[in-house]
């Protein structure tokens, strides 16, 4: 009685021990995995700021006054003058007709 | 001493037995108050011990949301926040030398006292050296590592198109809420809610455990405006040219999309740069083509005429006799700047007579004119929702005596801005019905409000397309490729209640003329050089912007590309 007692605390024991180094494992599992979270969490928050201001780039780069300015003066471009414009209308045939 | 010693012998020293009584008794009294103080913080009160063992470890932060985004009709941003540092000082916590200091002060671009001055300043705990950082400055404050010098994340707002759109979209304060125009406008879909959320934090002030969000960040919604930066760009360039050009005091366009009433564009000059606002004074913030009112002049005839065509007063080919240029009315004179025996109805907006507008007003009631004019919207705010629009002045008609009775059909005696001018064009772009205007995208057609009948419409849109016809007062306003119609103004401005010379020049204009598109307005004040006839002045921008617009537009031409006739007589005056 007194040696099955005891032999069953011991197991006791030994079980409680193992389970609460388990806790203990998961808990330092769980706050590693919690730490890279929030560092990847951080770092779509980065990437979002980034995506802002790339976008805020682009379109400082692409504004209409810019554009025309580089091709007017960059590339030499200009409107086309009403006497350069050539009108060609399809016919529903799919031929195309110069219009005088 | 010894104390024994002297005591008295005889007595026995008997210790009465109510003493250790008393003391047993306090000593459980202290032990039951023990206990109960035990059970009460442990067990009744416990709140409070885990709060102060929080307080250790767990830790309540700010989740900071960003603004929304405000972006034209395709999506093009013209307002985003993006995150920049400010930096700012705990001076009882700060440890620098001269060397640090005199490297913060040069990186941050301030005077070394100041900035000795702001981190020393012991009376305060906090202080800001310098708010809104660009990113690469904040990168050599943290390479400083002064302690004590810290840095705090911010919102800032760009604004790509500059001052093209800037009183349109209108600007921020520091703490990223909208003060002026649509930033104002729509502050509670733009603005973003902080959120916090209970953390618990470790020795090292690592986050380590996520213990549940108190509440949620919102993100601020973005805003898709009915601009088109394109044509605000072209609206605003050609704006601005002529405003130079005419050293005008200021002006400004407003494009409207002719079937959905959205806003294309809205433009005034003078300006300011959103970006870097400086001290630009409230001039350059006003947005004139909402905030301003002005006497519309001649581009009110149309609505008299067709106000007339619809009451049956007169048609397309009556002959109105306008009296040799010179017309007594109760005392006062009314003139024509190009003396006429007669003239046509159409005639008359071609050549805009202001002796057969007031003859044609005659013929109605004040109460009817004034009827058709206030359901055309004049008098009352557009419904733009533009923060701080001027609704402009409509008078009672039992208040009008016979003069006013003929000067408002000519557009004296009565108050509007741009927009509802514009938005009146809307009329004649489609078959008699006044479109509601908007600054938002809209994706559902507007509900629309029938004023005049389709009649009366193409009828008054042929005589608009004969002012800009050689014979016209606006030759200037055609198009290459395009039919377009529309109407001179020059009016008088007012001063203390009187008309002095100087000068409000308009043309407001619909096109193409076969299936209109666009309505363009053009407002022009007191131009400076010279030229100040509608004609001359605004007329030549509406030709410009309206031109881009539709080629950026992609609408299909409806006239010939060799269309323009440019008279070479002098061209055709209004009177004013």
């Amino acid at each position: 009685m007194l040696r099955s007692g005891n032999g069953l605390n011991a197991l006791l024991v030994t079980v409680v021990v193992i389970c609460s180094l388990g806790v203990v494992a998961s808990q330092h599992k769980a706050r590693k995995l919690f730490i890279s979270l929030q560092q990847e969490k951080e770092q779509a928050q980065q990437m979002e700021v980034e995506w802002g201001q790339l976008q805020l780039e682009q379109s400082t780069w692409a504004t209409p006054r810019r554009v025309g300015e580089v091709a007017e003066q960059k590339l030499q471009m200009h409107v086309p003058k009403a006497e350069q414009v050539k009108f060609i209308r399809v016919e529903p045939s799919g031929q195309t007709k110069k219009q005088p | 001493m010894n104390y024994a010693a002297s005591a008295h012998p005889d007595i026995t020293a008997k210790l009465p037995g109510w003493r250790a009584t008393v003391l047993f008794c306090v000593l459980l009294a202290g032990f039951a108050g023990l206990v109960g103080r035990a059970v009460y913080l442990q067990g009744i009160h416990d709140d409070f011990l885990k709060k102060k063992g929080d307080a250790r470890y767990s830790r309540v932060i700010e989740v900071s949301a960003h603004r929304g985004m405000i972006t034209d009709r395709n999506g093009e941003p013209l307002a985003v926040s993006t995150p920049v540092e400010s930096v700012w000082a705990s001076p009882q916590d700060v440890e620098a030398d001269r060397g640090q200091i005199k490297k913060l002060s040069q990186v941050l671009g301030m005077e070394m006292r100041e900035v000795q001055n702001r981190l020393f300043n012991i009376s305060r705990d906090f202080v800001y050296l310098k708010r809104q950082l660009p990113p690469d400055q904040v990168e050599k404050v943290v390479s400083l590592n002064i302690p004590g010098v810290l840095l705090q994340r911010e919102y800032r707002r760009y604004y790509p198109a500059g001052e093209e759109a800037a009183q349109t979209l209108g600007f921020t304060g520091q703490d990223d809420n909208g003060q002026e125009g649509l930033e104002l406008a729509f502050q509670e879909r733009l603005a973003g809610k902080r959120g916090s959320q209970r953390v618990i934090k470790d020795r090292r002030g690592y986050i380590v455990e996520d213990v549940g969000s108190l509440r949620e960040p919102k993100h601020g919604e973005d805003v898709r405006l009915s601009i088109d930066s394109k044509i605000q760009y072209l609206a605003y360039r050609e704006l601005k040219n002529a405003v130079v050009s005419h050293q005008a005091k200021s002006g400004s366009v407003v494009v409207l999309d002719a079937l959905s009433g959205e806003v294309l564009a809205l433009a005034s000059y003078p300006s300011f740069n959103p970006n870097n606002r400086g001290n630009s004074g409230s001039k350059a913030m006003r947005n004139r083509a909402i905030a301003d009112l002005f006497e519309p002049g001649s581009t009110m005839k149309p609505f008299t005429v067709a106000a007339a065509l619809e009451e049956g007063k007169v048609s397309f080919n009556t002959v109105i006799n306008t009296e040799n240029g010179v017309f007594r009315l109760g005392g006062r004179r009314i003139h024509d700047t190009h003396p006429e025996p007669s003239l046509t109805v159409a005639q008359v907006v071609q050549k805009s007579s202001n002796i057969g507008s007031a003859k044609i007003a005659l013929s109605m009631t004040p109460k009817a004119l004034r009827q058709h004019f206030s359901n055309i919207g004049f008098g009352e705010p557009s419904g733009s929702n533009f923060p701080g629009e001027a609704a402009g002045k409509l008078r009672d008609a039992k208040a009008w005596r016979p003069i006013e009775h003929a000067t408002i059909s000519y557009g004296h005696g009565i108050s509007v801005n741009l927009m509802q001018l514009a938005r009146a064009y809307t009329i004649f772009a489609n078959e008699g019905e006044l479109i509601p205007v908007s600054l938002l995208k809209q994706d559902i057609p507007p509900e629309k409000k029938r004023i005049f009948s389709g009649r009366t419409v193409l009828a008054v849109r042929d005589m608009l397309e004969m002012v800009v016809s050689a014979e016209g007062t606006a030759p200037l306003a055609q198009v290459a490729g395009y039919r377009v119609a529309g109407k001179t103004g020059t009016a008088h401005k007012l001063e203390n209640g009187r008309y002095i010379d100087r000068y409000v020049a308009s043309f407001v204009g619909i096109a193409p003329a076969s299936r209109p598109r666009i309505v363009v307005a053009v407002m022009i004040d007191e131009p400076s050089k010279g030229e100040y006839y509608g004609g001359q002045v605004a007329a030549p921008v509406f030709s410009k912007v309206t031109g881009a617009a539709l080629h950026s537009l992609n609408v299909p031409n409806d006239a010939p590309l060799n269309n323009v006739i440019i008279p070479s007589a002098n061209i055709v005056k209004e009177e004013v």
